[in-house]
């Protein structure tokens, strides 16, 4: 029984000693696309030896935000991951929490693919079409009907008659998020958008619930995985999955672009998007290494067209664009959050 | 139907009883095979690495060292320039983009292995060695013949350049299968071939250490109160059937609970395996105090009375002569319930367990991943690497739980004690 009480305090002394000793290592939070490279820099970071090596928690962009936003102080991530900017909701709750001050880099643009198995014929698909194959509510005869498309040829004669069958990232992953406002939105046919009215936002990218749209999980391995064992499946990830995968899927074309790496950069690859990551700048100077961490994410060596990012799959920034993010992350320009 | 068609029917139904049991038996059997079999075919080759002899001149020149150095020079002179000689005498190639393909072959870490062995052999200086450097990734998978390089160029991360390359080198006795010691020294990295479970093996060790400490001294306390000295009435069946209840709480509700309360009022620190034996030490209380019950209830009321009978204390008569001889059964129902926390990942995604780790944590308050956590990690890596990886961490954690019911199952059939 005394030694019950010995461990016991030692675990007491153990609980408190650690509540009262500060941070000395980055935490990041976010998106799952963001993801593999953030790592890779970190991996990459810690490396040199001056400081520990970043963290990771590969949440989903808007699981991080969240985090992100809860407050100030070494308890709360220091940077998180999206792939899409920070949403106005976001930024109220940050300012409420007190997170007035943050650091906005854009890491690079990502190609969102539309993938199948390779073995597969190629195919080619509009914005719209891929809004009928899976929209919720669908306008027919200047009608809204829920979703009447079983293969593809009822949306369009020209395409092949086999089963639509399209698996889908969750609603809490980035990816859907940059999915819906360039497919969804922009596919959705005007009859329909003045059909649904007001509430045409987000009536557009609702996705239709009868199994043809299949909700397959935040990771993209599985998706590769069930696509290359069902010629017919096609799913969408980032552009680095593509690249690393390409034994296994190729990449259907929308509006005629397949996704490459300059199509992505100039967005001639008609859903290409740009990823960020956001920075507390109250915790600079608090957690060691955080300014040199951004700069090693935003250098050439990194970031630049021959980085060693960009030879995982991310597509780096025009000139012009890399420069103004250089020059915020080392200046560490904030954002505003109003 | 007579007496024998009766009799007949009778065998009949047992034979069939005893066939659907054999069936049964037999189906499990052949699912655990089909498991282990795809694990361990999937999971051997990551204890081998692929290397590649590299012809390496430690010359102080080129290290811009002085004859001889303290070894506060060797860490901090440059290693690269030397690393990428050496790489390129390898094999003769054209230009620059030649150049790249070949240094492609070796994994981006050369320059610090090349370091290491300097700083583990410094009289090596100015001599010529010839080092195994780790070969990358798609290498590695094509050496162990997981690669499909029958596949069009087109659609290989390696090209034919490289192919040949490769060809070259392994005709030439250059490239080597070794033993992996990474894979239990390093912690977790993007390259599948400098990942490690190091960091994930320390870290579910201070979870079991802590959940060990909080959970086996709080249900010997709780068990022995409640089985030799609570009055029985209404508040203890209640809290009986708590306690039987939470046993078969879903490990991820532990989770919850271990992300509102410790992460959330006590301001605990992410991801550490303090939170996560905490957090385990809760979900595993229950699953103990019922074994160790079970082994008090066993002692006969004889060894109770006869300690009485002698004039001991009621005290006396548990820590002297019941709880001793209940022992082997709490031992063995410990390990089990330490066993099945060793392998939980749910309640450790909600405490942020699963995050990319690099460095090997030292303490029980450093950010860490488990072994679970780690093969759910790894499964959702783009790199063919880590499939191997995944498997192979899938083995080491599977013998660690065979070894912890072994001693289970030791201990009961030692010392239990037939009455």
């Amino acid at each position: 029984m005394k030694n019950v009480k010995i461990i016991l305090s030692i675990l007491t002394v153990m609980l408190f000693a650690s509540n009262v000793q500060a941070r000395d290592q980055i935490r990041i939070v976010g998106s799952s696309t963001v993801y593999p490279y953030a790592t890779v820099v970190a991996e990459n970071f810690g490396k040199t030896g001056k400081f520990k090596t970043p963290v990771i928690e590969s949440t989903g962009t808007g699981g991080g935000m969240k985090l992100f936003c809860a407050g100030v102080g070494t308890d709360h991530p220091d940077i998180t991951n999206a792939s899409r900017a920070i949403k106005s909701k976001e930024k109220a709750l940050c300012e409420k929490n007190g997170v007035t001050e943050i650091i906005e880099i854009i890491v690079g643009n990502d190609g969102i693919s539309l993938a199948h198995a390779v073995d597969s014929p190629d195919s080619n698909f509009t914005k719209e079409q891929l809004w009928r194959a899976l929209a919720n509510e669908v306008d027919v005869d200047g009608k809204l009907v829920a979703n009447p498309y079983k293969q593809w040829s009822d949306i369009d004669p020209s395409l092949p008659s086999k089963k639509i069958e399209i698996l889908i990232a969750p609603p809490t992953s980035g990816t859907r998020d940059a999915w819906n406002s360039l497919v969804m939105s922009k596919g959705c046919s005007k009859e329909a958008k003045a059909l649904f009215g007001d509430k045409a936002s987000s009536e557009c990218t609702k996705i239709r619930e009868d199994g043809y749209a299949v909700e397959a999980g935040e990771n993209d391995t599985l998706i590769v995985q069930k696509l290359a064992s069902n010629p017919d499946a096609y799913g969408f990830f980032g552009y680095s999955y593509l690249v690393g995968n390409k034994d296994k899927v190729k990449a259907a074309a929308i509006e005629g672009v397949k996704p490459s790496l300059e199509g992505i950069q100039d967005y001639s690859y008609p859903i290409a998007r740009p990823l960020f990551f956001y920075v507390k700048k109250a915790h600079i100077g608090v957690v060691p290494g955080i300014d040199a961490f951004i700069k090693d994410f935003t250098s050439k060596k990194a970031m630049g067209p021959r980085g060693y990012l960009a030879e995982i799959g991310l597509v780096p920034l025009a000139k012009a664009k890399y420069d103004v993010v250089r020059t915020a992350a080392v200046e560490l320009n904030t954002i505003s959050i109003k | 139907m007579n007496k024998e068609q009766r009799l007949k029917k009778r065998h009949n139904a047992e034979k069939r009883f005893k066939l659907y049991g054999l069936t049964s038996i037999l189906l499990a059997i052949f699912f655990v095979i089909f498991l282990l079999n795809a694990i361990f075919s999937k999971g051997s080759g990551a204890f081998l690495k692929t290397t590649i002899d590299v012809e390496v001149n430690f010359d102080a020149d080129t290290l811009e060292l002085s004859e001889s150095p303290p070894l506060e020079d060797l860490e901090n002179t440059d290693y690269y320039e030397l690393a990428i000689d050496s790489i390129l005498k390898v094999k003769k190639v054209n230009g620059l983009t030649e150049e790249k393909l070949l240094i492609n072959l070796f994994s981006p870490d050369y320059e610090y292995e090349i370091r290491n062995f300097l700083l583990d052999n410094p009289k090596a200086l100015n001599q010529t060695t010839v080092l195994k450097l780790t070969a990358s990734d798609d290498f590695d998978q094509l050496h162990k013949g997981n690669y499909p390089r029958e596949l069009p160029e087109e659609r290989r991360r390696i090209n034919n350049f490289q192919l040949n390359l490769y060809d070259e080198l392994v005709n030439e006795g250059k490239v080597n299968k070794i033993f992996n010691s990474y894979l239990f020294t390093k912690g977790d990295s993007r390259n599948p071939e400098l990942a490690g479970i190091g960091g994930a093996l320390v870290g579910s060790f201070f979870t079991i250490v802590i959940t060990l400490l909080l959970s086996f001294p709080i249900a010997i306390a709780a068990s022995v109160y409640l089985e030799e000295f609570a009055p029985k009435n209404k508040i203890t069946d209640f809290i009986e059937i708590n306690i039987n209840n939470l046993a078969a709480v879903p490990s991820i509700v532990f989770g919850l609970l271990g992300l509102g309360i410790l992460l959330g009022t006590f301001h605990l620190p992410r991801s550490t395996p303090l939170v996560a034996g905490i957090t385990l030490a809760l979900m595993t209380l229950p699953r103990i105090i019922i074994p160790c019950r079970a082994s008090l209830k066993a002692v006969p009321p004889s060894i109770r009375e006869g300690a009485l009978a002698i004039g001991a204390s009621k005290v006396q008569s548990v820590t002297h002569h019941v709880l001793p001889l209940a022992i082997p059964g709490t031992l063995s129902g410990t390990i089990i319930g330490l066993a099945q926390a060793l392998g939980e990942t749910a309640p450790l995604i909600l405490i942020g367990m699963v995050a990319f780790v690099v460095d090997i944590p030292s303490i029980p308050t450093d950010p860490s991943a488990s072994l679970p956590v780690q093969v759910y990690l790894w499964s959702e890596q783009a790199e063919r690497g880590f499939v191997e990886k995944t498997s192979a961490t899938i083995m080491v954690l599977l013998s660690f739980l065979i070894t912890l019911n072994f001693i289970a199952v030791y201990l009961r059939q030692k010392f239990e004690r037939k009455w």
